[in-house]
């Protein structure tokens, strides 16, 4: 609304009532307020670019460190545990195989761990300033994002040097595990960055945590590796089991276990809604605690 | 006409947990699921059924003593965090300024930084684009736009971060006590723009305990204590009633006999006050100070002397002056009232503490009471130019000035 720049006494005459814009409540119940968020959207953007700006202020190598990162365990993967874990029968070079699980993985990784922190590191604007919070934890997976597309790059880069073509599915497989990873991300990510305002003991929690799933995900082993079966319903009940067999199944020949994905995806989805139900109820009490 | 502000009776209760800090671990939650014995919490309404309204191009001061509640309610009405009790209806856009530079990061550059703050305020980024030149302009930095924020002084990091705020466009602006800092040049500058924006019609909502700036921007003032609205109407008025009230619980101490520490020497009563007033009113800057104190005397003829030291709020010793109660050195036993007179135009605006000391021959204490009073002496908010700010400085007296050609 303009105002016209009048006096005071005068402007408060010829001013019509504004509809009520808001109000502020001691509950509020909505889970998502997906309006709000909407308004407030060019804040993702810049939440997300303050991230990538400040990661990578003076760096020497900069943005190389994106894709150097992934680069030097594919190495360390291919030299080493490729032979130790005694791995056959791949359709595609063990390099290849491992880089394209590593990019999502470190994609989840990276967004996991910023997200989780972010709430805590962004403390001091939270105390200060409104904004719908989920943003913040929302803008760092963002941020990560950025680093998966460097390293996407390498990754074609490689494809084309080991000669692996991959099938046309890479179409919708490829951002359907972007997806995946983002779900995956979102909501243990929400989750954990509410629990770390609350109890910084969450803070040592979120490495290991990474740790262990890296390795009960197939990420640089097959999962045909695992001869047991309830071992392999187990590994299937990780979020990012879905994410890392999606972004295979244009490389592999084999046929991916569809009911596998399926538990994946839908544990994916429950961690979703608890993690944000759980950051909307705490949400509004952050500035009390942080 | 509609208001643009409703705050219907808002209530804020934290729970004081007494022996965890400031955020709980897992292992004290754990622990307390298997001990029976729970951490008493108290309850502690730090606002307590707060209403008013405000229409629209109103500009209203918010002041109160530290504790009083500015803070909290500064917090709700900025949604940072929700009330207990109550609900706030707003027709208009609120933009908050609780800190200037929030969320400014050292390592990136003015520019950048110019962009990031001003999009957390709310400002769109065409918005910020267009007003980029008047915000570098205002802050007077453009130099080092592109250099990291970690290389600026204080003050330019200050100036910076106050011009981004200052081309804010809200409908309602509320600010808290931003204008207590950096120098006198970019402070005036800062009232002067805050001026502009009372002026141009929007409703503003301004905290503070620095009175001559609630005087100066709001027509109305809501004095808040104990987390209650104790007064609201016209600033000048509140301001008054609110410097009055202030001072009356220290600047008079009566004493009864149990408190009395020495034999020979037993004080009565001690008060300060401005001259030709009583304890009960403001001692502003232009004031004689007179201490005075009531005493028993039970030495015959003995050279009785009194000393007062003056300290301010953070301790430095100000002053130390006393005098000698009688000329010829023999003060025969009674009761007596020893006023002493500080000149006007010395102290500046500040809160200070005296202790008072009886000595014998002006070598040996006879009796010393630390703190006994405690007053604040306020700005005489008259002749003060366009400068609205606290002087700095412990003293402030009139200098004489005078420039001639040469």
């Amino acid at each position: 609304m303009q105002k016209p720049k009048l006096n005071f006494a005068s402007s408060a005459l010829f001013m019509k009532p504004d509809p009520v814009l808001y109000e502020i409540n001691a509950a509020q119940n909505r889970l998502l307020n997906l309006s709000e968020l909407w308004r407030y959207r060019e804040l993702f953007y810049f939440f997300t670019w303050r991230d990538i700006k400040v990661k990578y202020k003076q760096t020497v190598l900069g943005f190389l460190w994106a894709i150097l990162q992934p680069l030097l365990m594919m190495l360390i993967f291919t030299l080493f545990f490729a032979r130790a874990l005694n791995i056959q029968n791949l359709s595609i070079p063990y390099p290849v195989f491992v880089f394209s699980g590593l990019i999502i993985w470190n994609f989840f990784s990276s967004a996991l761990t910023n997200a989780s922190n972010s709430m805590v590191n962004n403390a001091p604007i939270i105390k200060k300033i409104y904004f719908p919070r989920l943003i913040i934890p929302v803008s760092s997976i963002l941020g990560a994002l950025f680093d998966f597309i460097m390293a996407f790059v390498l990754f074609l880069i490689l494809l084309v040097y080991y000669q692996t073509t991959p099938s046309l599915h890479a179409i919708y497989c490829w951002p359907l595990s972007l997806i995946a990873t983002a779900i995956a991300s979102l909501g243990l990510g929400s989750w954990l960055s509410a629990l770390n305002v609350k109890y910084r003991d969450f803070r040592y929690v979120i490495p290991f945590l990474v740790q262990v799933l890296f390795f009960v995900t197939p990420v640089i082993y097959p999962t045909s590796l695992i001869e047991q079966e309830w071992i392999q319903y187990l590994i299937a009940l990780s979020p990012m089991y879905a994410a890392i067999e999606l972004f295979r199944i244009p490389l592999l020949d084999a046929m991916p276990n569809y009911a596998f994905l399926f538990m994946s995806m839908a544990n994916g989805i429950v961690f979703l809604f608890v993690g944000l139900i759980y950051f909307r109820k705490t949400e509004d009490f952050f500035a009390d605690l942080a | 006409m509609q208001p643009i502000l409703e705050i219907q009776h808002i209530g804020k209760r934290y729970n004081i947990a007494h022996q965890s800090g400031n955020y709980l671990s897992m292992r004290e939650r754990i622990s307390q699921l298997f001990t029976r014995e729970k951490t008493t919490k108290e309850e502690f309404w730090a606002l307590k059924d707060v209403s008013f309204s405000v229409m629209p191009g109103e500009s209203i001061g918010i002041i109160g003593r530290n504790g009083a509640g500015k803070s909290t309610l500064l917090k709700i009405l900025s949604k940072i965090t929700p009330p207990t009790t109550g609900k706030i209806i707003s027709r208009g856009r609120i933009a908050s300024l609780l800190e200037v530079g929030t969320g400014f990061h050292t390592e990136l550059s003015g520019r950048e930084n110019i962009f990031f703050n001003g999009s957390l305020l709310g400002m769109k980024h065409a918005e910020i684009k267009n007003k980029f030149d008047e915000i570098v302009d205002f802050s007077g930095v453009e130099k080092f736009l592109d250099t990291p924020l970690k290389h600026y002084s204080s003050g330019m990091q200050l100036r910076l971060a106050f011009a981004v705020a200052a081309f804010l466009e809200p409908e309602i602006l509320i600010i808290d006590e931003v204008l207590a800092v950096g120098d006198a040049e970019f402070q005036k500058k800062c009232m002067g723009k805050m001026e502009d924006v009372s002026k141009s019609g929007r409703t503003i909502l301004f905290v503070s305990h620095h009175m001559a700036a609630v005087r100066k921007l709001c027509n109305k003032a809501i004095l808040l204590k104990n987390g209650q609205i104790d007064a609201h109407g016209d600033t000048t008025d509140i301001s008054e009633y609110y410097l009055r009230q202030g001072l009356s619980s220290q600047t008079e101490k009566n004493f009864n006999d149990e408190e009395l520490k020495s034999k020979s020497i037993k004080l009565k009563r001690a008060a300060v006050y401005a001259k030709g007033q009583t304890p009960q009113d403001p001692i502003k800057t232009s004031d004689e100070v007179i201490f005075e104190f009531d005493f028993i005397n039970n030495l015959h003829q003995h050279n009785i002397d009194i000393t007062i030291d003056l300290f301010d709020q953070t301790g430095v010793h100000v002053s130390h002056f006393g005098m000698v109660c009688s000329e010829d050195e023999k003060l025969p036993n009674g009761t007596y009232r020893t006023t002493g007179t500080f000149p006007a135009h010395i102290l500046n605006t500040n809160r200070f503490n005296i202790s008072v000391m009886f000595g014998l021959n002006q070598s040996q204490v006879l009796a010393k009471e630390n703190e006994i009073l405690t007053f604040d002496v306020v700005d005489d908010i008259a002749n003060r130019g366009k400068n609205f700010a606290k002087f700095p400085g412990i003293i402030h007296p009139v200098c004489k000035w005078k420039t001639t050609p040469i």
